[in-house]
């Protein structure tokens, strides 16, 4: 059997190896992980989440404006994306002879490679240069470019997952294929479709770079679209690049607590779905 | 069977076609049917009558093209792009592939079962059943409640899962599913309903189970069954078309097709010399 010992000893190198390699990828993962918690923790307080930013120089507020900002600025851009995306994604996979899905998966794939930034500078000239003034609407639209490829996407791939024996027990009952695709076909993807959005939304959630000449942050709590408003990363980057010891403190803290919204949007994912 | 008596059918011309029973009426009536699949014929120039609230069984190896037959009666390969129907189904004497004929009011009136059984995993037992009925726009409960039990009844399902109707279709056992997919089915009140190879996925009791209820499902719809297994064609169905290499060799009543074919082909299938 000193074949068999052969094999037993490949089959545990290769898992070393495989280990080692997962080991190397996730090391500086966890490093960041754990530098940003070690810091940003011993920085979070309550005023923190309730007061809003101090002048230059002075110690003390917090992230309140920014926190709200972001949450109504993504989930706003959420609302844009969702109808879109997913229209985009049942057409790329229901109708694979359409006409318009090539121009629509070039599209896609295109909007999808397109840094952030230039999403914010679509949205600075569809909304900003228009109205004339930054605002938070503006800031959830750019958010929507960047939501949509990704929703179109994910819910593309769910719904040619779900077995086509489905479509055609709807098709055989009767019933026509719009109502198939909606009533059977995308519930039975749900839990699919809706870990997309979800990562979507925390994708753009962290992005910084679209709000820059968009939403363009505000130091007052707001919860006025049509007024410039405050976000998270940017509030972190301007923070982060100020000469100020208790500013990188604070930005430390927006980045726990940035990790904290994505950790809850993932939570917030599997009980969703749970039980299927 | 002493009702049947050689008679050539003046519909077809086809001389193989007997039938001495005057109540027997036509529900489907096939012209020159062929299923191209790009340059490919999987089904030609078919011409076969299936006759109200009979059980009409299509046999033949595999790969003969008995189910692709089976899915042209229901337009079934208006879904697939490379197949394309030519021909004539006339239901009830209208030809279903005619301009201005929705393929989804042909798919209301001639249901159909699958081989494997399929119910919507989203749904429970009853949602399964009112499918059909709910999604057209049916909503009044009392009406639904009534749809369920009546198909449910005629699925021979009722007695298991009357106490658990909001149950998830997905816990029921393989047989119990096909009876489900039946029961919904049946649920839209077809005319007709086509079944793929019903029992292929089931084991021996729920085979017996399905059977039997076929036999008695043929009071209220008229039934196209393939199989692959000739003793369930002798079982349930009344007439038999033979398909081989796309071609329906021969066509009659179960009884004369079984005991006295008149294609050497028929015979050497049915005798297990190949198949």
């Amino acid at each position: 059997m000193r074949n068999l010992q052969a094999r037993y000893t490949r089959d545990r190198l290769i898992l070393i190896v495989v280990i080692a390699g997962t080991i190397l990828a996730a090391l500086p993962l966890t490093l960041v992980l754990g530098y940003a918690l070690v810091n940003g923790f011993s920085s979070l307080n309550w005023d923190f989440f309730t007061k809003g930013p101090k002048p230059p120089g002075e110690l003390g507020g917090g992230m309140a404006p920014a926190i709200v900002g972001t949450l109504i600025i993504t989930g706003v851009g959420l609302l844009m994306a969702t109808p879109f995306g997913i229209a985009a994604g049942i057409l790329l996979a229901e109708y694979p002879d359409n006409k318009l899905n090539p121009t629509l998966r070039l599209l896609s794939d295109t909007l999808n490679g397109m840094p952030a930034i230039l999403k914010g500078l679509l949205a600075y000239v569809l909304v900003v240069k228009v109205q004339g003034s930054f605002s938070g609407f503006s800031g959830s639209l750019a958010m929507a470019f960047i939501m949509i490829p990704i929703i179109a996407k994910t819910t593309e791939s769910v719904l040619k997952l779900v077995p086509w024996n489905i479509r055609e027990a709807g098709l055989a009952l009767g019933l026509p294929r719009w109502r198939v695709i909606l009533s059977l076909v995308l519930p039975a993807a749900r839990a699919g479709v809706v870990t997309g959005l979800l990562l979507a939304t925390a994708r753009a959630a962290g992005e910084a770079a679209p709000l820059i000449f968009t939403a363009f942050g505000n130091s007052l709590l707001t919860y006025n679209l049509s007024q410039p408003m405050d976000a998270l990363p940017l509030r972190l980057y301007a923070y982060a690049i100020s000469p100020y010891e208790d500013w990188h403190r604070q930005a430390w803290a927006a980045a726990v607590v940035l990790l904290g919204l994505v950790v809850l949007t993932s939570l917030l994912a599997r009980w969703v779905t749970r039980g299927r | 069977m002493s009702e049947f008596r050689p008679m050539a059918s003046p519909e077809t011309g086809h001389t193989e076609i007997m039938t001495l029973d005057p109540s027997l009426k036509t529900r489907i009536e096939t012209r020159h049917v062929t299923v191209m699949y790009g340059q490919k014929a999987g089904v030609k120039d078919v011409d076969m009558p299936i006759y109200a609230n009979k059980v009409t069984a299509l046999i033949g190896p595999s790969g003969c093209g008995k189910t692709t037959f089976l899915r042209a009666l229901n337009r079934m390969h208006d879904l697939t792009p490379s197949a394309r129907v030519t021909g004539e189904v006339l239901l009830d004497g209208i030809n279903v592939y005619a301009a201005g004929v929705d393929p989804v009011e042909v798919r209301r009136k001639i249901g159909m079962v699958f081989q494997k059984p399929n119910p919507f995993p989203t749904l429970s037992i009853y949602g399964n059943v009112v499918a059909g009925l709910r999604l057209v726009g049916i909503r009044k409960k009392s009406l639904l409640d009534d749809a369920v039990e009546r198909a449910l009844s005629q699925a021979v399902l009722w007695n298991e899962v009357k106490d658990r109707l909001n149950a998830p279709s997905m816990s029921l056992s393989g047989g119990q599913q096909q009876r489900l997919c039946i029961a919904r089915a049946l649920a839209v009140e077809p005319e007709v309903l086509l079944m793929d190879e019903p029992t292929s996925a089931l084991d021996p009791i729920s085979t017996q189970s399905i059977e039997d209820l076929l036999t008695e499902l043929k009071n209220h719809v008229t039934i196209t069954i393939v199989t692959h297994n000739m003793q369930q064609a002798g079982r349930v169905s009344d007439f038999t078309g033979y398909f081989l290499n796309g071609d329906m060799v021969e066509f009659g009543p179960t009884n004369l097709l079984f005991t006295t074919p008149k294609d050497k082909r028929t015979e050497a299938y049915i005798t297990g010399r190949f198949g």
